[in-house]
């Protein structure tokens, strides 16, 4: 199929639609609006359900009932609205359903503001809720992989019983890029012989998130953790010259495209620079990053945030290696420059070393 | 090759369509492209800027901080934005609603009264953007005419098909304009 020029949102609605998705439940916030705005449009026309609910909570508690169901089902919002979910989405870990929650990133704290920010870091691979549960995150770089991921996301999420994350930017979500569209869909039916679709004929099932025995609980979070360990062969990565790299700058999202540019100046430079970009942030790319960095005198991550991968890159180098930040904030973008001039600052900084 | 635009205007002059435009006649010629619009609690009226990238490699960062060129329809885009296009680099002016010099010496200046020559030429000052775009397609050669043309046939829906030639007519305007500003600027050395 030809390429089409579209917006990060609506590739990735349209994504949605085509992995099988027919029910969506939200509730409007910049800069993702185009997500539920394409699907209050599109849904019905494949015999879907959109909803917009009356609050972010109302949304993803429908999400849960869905789920529960057996549906295929995504809800989308942004860092104040991802935060109202949170309460759901710890219910939809603990009582293990699938599905799939997008978060196009804004400046925060709080209200903060609307423009791209990658602040929801933590939030998003720590858990985000009370309680210990693991979303599986998913961060694309390009309007394209917004669109390879999404069939992912939801295969990974039945796969694993699981809620995913697809952690975007106000970048992503609202540039236009090329963007080839498959025509099948290509993901896996998993079996929910689990889904609550009436018991006619056999024994209920149950779904819930309350084991008021301790025994029963703490044996369920065994359970979960077990499960958590287990996704640690979903690892996803891109490497980018980081074979002989010296520096390697580490990022996500539109700061790794950001980050890639540098690499690309610094190299006219004569600058061994390279990069690492994780594309799964949990599970973490650890050995891979490891791979990446042996040559690395210098680790620099680059984030629009005031330091949050930054530390998941020193935990997984296990602090073997000097890793530096470079973060912008507020909605403000790191530009090539900018980069390029603190790969530069450690380069001639003449400390570093270390070896994995 | 890459070749790296802001376009900045007031909301409703069309910078945005105009940028999307430009972005889809690239991925016509079958070049990598990326549009990346301003966004927020903006309006008619409001200023709005969109930011187009053209390049025949991955387009690594999309985000443009020195454009190669900067085309400007009204005068507080010119004044946000001239410090940063890169050295040497082009400038396009609407001077029909920019009655300041620009700052720069180092830039190659091409000044159109856009909106002036819409009414006049075509009788209509909605195609004032299509004016300045077709300026900006004889001066870097970045995409064809046709091209352009192609795209307008994918973005525009069926139904306003109609409006292809009178924007045909508008990118050509522009065209003849920047080859004769073009001329005269090389024989005044």
């Amino acid at each position: 199929m030809a390429k089409v020029l579209m917006k990060g949102n609506e590739a990735l609605a349209e994504a949605a639609i085509r992995a099988g998705c027919r029910y969506f439940f939200g509730y409007p916030i910049t800069p993702q609006n185009e997500i539920p705005e394409y699907l209050a449009k599109r849904l019905p026309e494949v015999g879907g359900v959109f909803v917009q609910a009356e609050s972010e909570i109302a949304a993803i508690n429908m999400v849960y009932g869905a789920a529960g169901a057996g549906a295929r089902v995504m809800t989308s919002s942004s860092g104040p609205g991802i935060s109202l979910k949170q309460e759901g989405i710890t219910y939809i870990a603990g009582a293990e359903l699938p599905c799939v929650i997008v978060n196009i990133q804004r400046g925060g704290p709080g209200l903060g503001g609307i423009q791209p920010a990658q602040s929801d870091y933590f939030q998003a691979v720590k858990g985000g809720g009370h309680g210990d549960y693991k979303l599986l995150v998913l961060a694309p770089a390009t309007v394209q992989e917004m669109v390879d991921l999404m069939g992912k996301a939801f295969d990974l999420a039945d796969e694993y019983r699981n809620p995913v994350m697809i952690l975007g930017d106000g970048i992503l979500g609202q540039m236009m890029e090329p963007v080839e569209l498959t025509e099948q869909n290509h993901t896996q039916r998993t079996e929910k012989p689990w889904a609550t679709t009436g018991a006619k004929g056999r024994s209920p099932n149950v779904i819930t998130s309350l084991f008021l025995d301790p025994v029963e609980l703490e044996k369920h979070n065994l359970h979960l953790q077990t499960k958590y360990d287990r996704m640690s062969q979903e690892t996803l990565w891109e490497n980018y010259k980081t074979k002989d790299a010296e520096l390697v700058l580490v990022g996500y999202g539109t700061s790794a495209r950001i980050a890639k540019a540098a690499v690309d100046q610094a190299r006219e430079q004569g600058i061994k620079a390279g990069l690492f970009r994780p594309i799964s942030l949990f599970p973490f790319p650890k050995n891979a990053l490891q791979e990446a960095c042996k040559q690395a005198n210098h680790v620099l991550t680059v984030e629009m945030s005031m330091g949050q991968l930054v530390e998941d890159v020193r935990y997984n180098l296990e602090f073997k290696v000097p890793v530096h930040l470079y973060g912008r904030v507020g909605g403000m973008v790191p530009t090539t420059r900018s980069v390029l001039e603190e790969v530069k600052r450690w380069v001639n900084s003449g400390e570093g070393g270390g070896n994995l | 090759m890459s070749q790296e635009i802001i376009l900045a205007g007031f909301g409703g002059q069309g910078v945005m369509s105009m940028g999307q435009l430009l972005a889809y006649a690239g991925l016509v010629e079958g070049k990598q492209v990326s549009w990346i619009p301003s966004y927020g609690p903006e309006m008619r009226g409001g200023t709005a800027n969109c930011s187009v990238t053209i390049s025949d490699e991955e387009v690594s960062s999309p985000i443009i901080a020195e454009p190669d060129t900067l085309i400007v329809l009204n005068r507080p885009s010119l004044e946000k934005f001239e410090q940063d296009v890169k050295p040497g680099g082009r400038l396009l002016i609407n001077s029909s609603l920019i009655d300041i010099e620009p700052q720069r010496q180092d830039l190659q200046v091409l000044k159109l009264p856009v909106n002036e020559l819409a009414q006049e030429k075509l009788g209509n000052t909605r195609v004032s953007n299509m004016i300045i775009l077709g300026a900006f397609i004889e001066l870097t050669r970045s995409v064809t005419l046709e091209s352009v043309l192609g795209a307008l046939k994918k973005v525009l829906p069926e139904y306003r098909h109609n409006l292809i030639p009178l924007n045909r007519r508008a990118l050509e305007t522009g065209m003849k304009v920047a080859k004769t500003e073009i001329l005269h600027l090389r024989s005044c050395g």
